[in-house]
């Protein structure tokens, strides 16, 4: 590779990049620094960035009057528990899809992924008025159900396209060995698979923690997560910049750290495969 | 369409007793997605189907009578759904305007030698991995706001009025921010499918004299032409359906000028309990998105075949 770039060069797309990549970057910046001021500092202007008094109480005010761990364990219940039920549904369908394929495979793969396709409003009417019936609204579980649903596709696509990369030769190779197809599962494919698994865990998690349709029509004080108990801050309330901040600091920071760890996952999951 | 792996592997084709049971067993292991999913798509989508013929308001219960197509002549005719099919469009060509344009330049951009590559690039991404209720009320307090916001300060300091946003341009101002949470998404797969160009090419290129906006023209938006092809159509169908950033911000308004399809069912079904006319807006807004997903599904039902 013949990159001869002069370091000029690279110096001046380094702080251009660096210029742009922290704007970009800034509310979420911002929103951090501000979560740590008075709120008094926070609407100061001219605005306050780095030397203020830095301050943890908005956190524990947040906490104090709405009950805020309440709201990040139905996040955190929801998501996980949507991703993991998504997961136990799907490991077995991509499972033969990707290593028993029939004639109607590709038909099968491209159904589920039209699923996906349907605007949520399409059936808002009909999972509210079901919901309300059955007694789900503003449940944990009814969240959990609709997330695991909606996302089963991505779980689906993700997985397939991971399982298709594993060697057939190497079961073939077991099943001569005369393992069970159980045993074939637990002992030979489940450890070559387990990367893929993650990676799609990761991903499920990051989608369902941030969905936010299905969520803010659905739950209301008691199963609320995160999503929409930070929407109850577009009420007045969301003038208490520091509170807001505080509140939102803390929704974003777990989604942050687990999305930069999945990037590139990220990609493959969102386009099911189509560009890695 | 020709199938991918019609031609069965080596895997199978040994044992006729053991491909007959895994066949089976195959079919046991697909049946629960399948008939989740199935069940997910029909069931529900049947009930608007049915909802939307019916006059039906959850606040006159047991007065549900048979309305024929009155829910449809009502929606379509109403001034607002014209109004929120306009803002829909205008929010999916906006928001895919700048996401296409500035994902390239910014993929183009990260894929040039620098330092500190990988940091740009995590200070790139992360306004997608913001969840939507938070990104909207940030921008909406901390940046627009017409008194307290960054903006107004910044307008204060350059001896300029400040601008109250989200009154005086709602959709605009909607479209800036859902615009700010897509614009990772292009940047990342613009930039994975730049990294797949072959050096070899590029430098061929330039050894044949080819200048930085020829070589852009005929080697690197033609190799780009299908990732931008698939942003276009994923980004489509998500910005079809923008509600959250709406909900926390304008609330549909002033007015009905920041309402699109979304919100206008969404008001219609849990503001107003019009379980008929919503409805008959859902069953329209599954028509627009299945436009969509036709073409959707031919690029990545050829993605497969690849």
């Amino acid at each position: 590779m013949a990159r001869n770039v002069s370091t000029g060069r690279k110096l001046i797309t380094t702080v251009v990049a660096w210029t742009i990549g922290i704007l970009i970057f800034f509310p979420i910046l911002w929103t951090f620094l501000t979560s740590f001021k008075t709120e008094a500092q926070a609407i100061a202007s001219p605005p306050v960035f780095l030397f203020f008094d830095w301050t943890t109480e908005n956190y524990a005010e947040v906490q104090s009057r709405s009950d805020y761990l309440k709201h990040f364990m139905n996040s955190v219940i929801v998501s996980f528990g949507s991703t993991l039920l998504g997961l136990l549904i799907a490991i077995p369908s991509a499972w033969a899809m990707a290593f028993s394929p029939t004639k109607r495979t590709k038909d099968v793969l491209m159904w589920m992924l039209s699923t996906k396709m349907m605007p949520p409003v399409g059936v808002l009417v009909p999972m509210y008025l079901i919901f309300r019936n059955w007694g789900l609204l503003d449940t944990r579980t009814g969240l959990v159900i609709v997330l695991t649903l909606i996302n089963l596709p991505i779980i689906i696509w993700m997985l397939y396209t991971y399982f298709k990369e594993i060697p057939g030769e190497i079961l073939e190779a077991a099943r001569m060995d005369g393992a069970s197809l159980s045993k074939e599962i637990i002992y030979v494919l489940t450890p070559m698979a387990i990367p893929g698994i993650a990676s799609t865990l990761l991903l499920n998690i990051i989608l369902a923690w941030n969905e936010a349709f299905w969520t803010l029509n659905l739950s209301a004080a008691k199963a609320a997560p995160l999503t929409a108990f930070i929407a109850s801050y577009s009420s007045p309330e969301g003038l208490f910049y520091a509170k807001l901040s505080a509140a939102s600091t803390m929704a974003i920071a777990p989604i942050l750290i687990l999305g930069w760890f999945s990037q590139k996952q990220l990609v493959r999951g969102l386009t099911f495969g189509a560009v890695k | 369409m020709r199938v991918p792996f019609s031609e069965p592997r080596r895997l199978h084709t040994g044992d006729a007793m053991a491909t007959l049971h895994t066949r089976s067993a195959a079919r046991l292991m697909i049946a629960p997605s399948v008939l989740l999913l199935l069940a997910w798509m029909i069931v529900p989508l049947a009930m608007t189907l049915y909802f939307s013929l019916l006059r039906y308001n959850l606040l006159m219960p047991g007065m549900e009578e048979f309305a024929g197509l009155t829910n449809y002549t009502y929606f379509l005719t109403d001034p607002a759904f014209f109004q929120a099919i306009f803002n829909t469009l205008a929010i999916v060509l906006g928001v895919l305007f700048i996401t296409v344009v500035g994902g390239t330049a910014l993929a183009l951009l990260l894929d040039q030698p620098m330092f500190g590559q990988g940091i740009v690039r995590i200070l790139v991404i992360a306004p997608f991995l913001i969840m939507p209720t938070v990104a909207a009320l940030v921008w909406k307090n901390m940046f627009m706001n017409p008194v307290n916001g960054l903006f107004a300060w910044l307008a204060k300091l350059l001896g300029l009025q400040p601008f109250d946003f989200l009154a005086n341009a709602p959709l605009l101002s909607i479209i800036l921010i859902v615009a700010w949470q897509w614009l990772p998404f292009a940047t990342l797969i613009l930039l994975t499918a730049l990294q797949s160009l072959d050096e070899e090419q590029k430098e061929a290129a330039q050894m044949d004299g080819a200048g930085a906006v020829s070589r852009f023209i005929y080697l690197v938006l033609p190799h780009l032409s299908r990732a931008i092809t698939v942003v276009i159509l994923i980004q489509t169908i998500f910005l079809l359906s923008v509600f959250a950033e709406i909900l926390v911000t304008t609330n549909g308004g002033p007015g009905t000028q920041s309402t699109n399809l979304t919100f206008l069912v969404y008001a219609q079904a849990l503001l107003q309990f019009d379980v008929g006319g919503a409805s008959a807006g859902g069953i329209i807004a599954v028509i627009l998105a299945n436009i969509v997903a036709f073409f959707l599904m031919r690029m990545i039902g050829k993605t497969l075949e690849a």
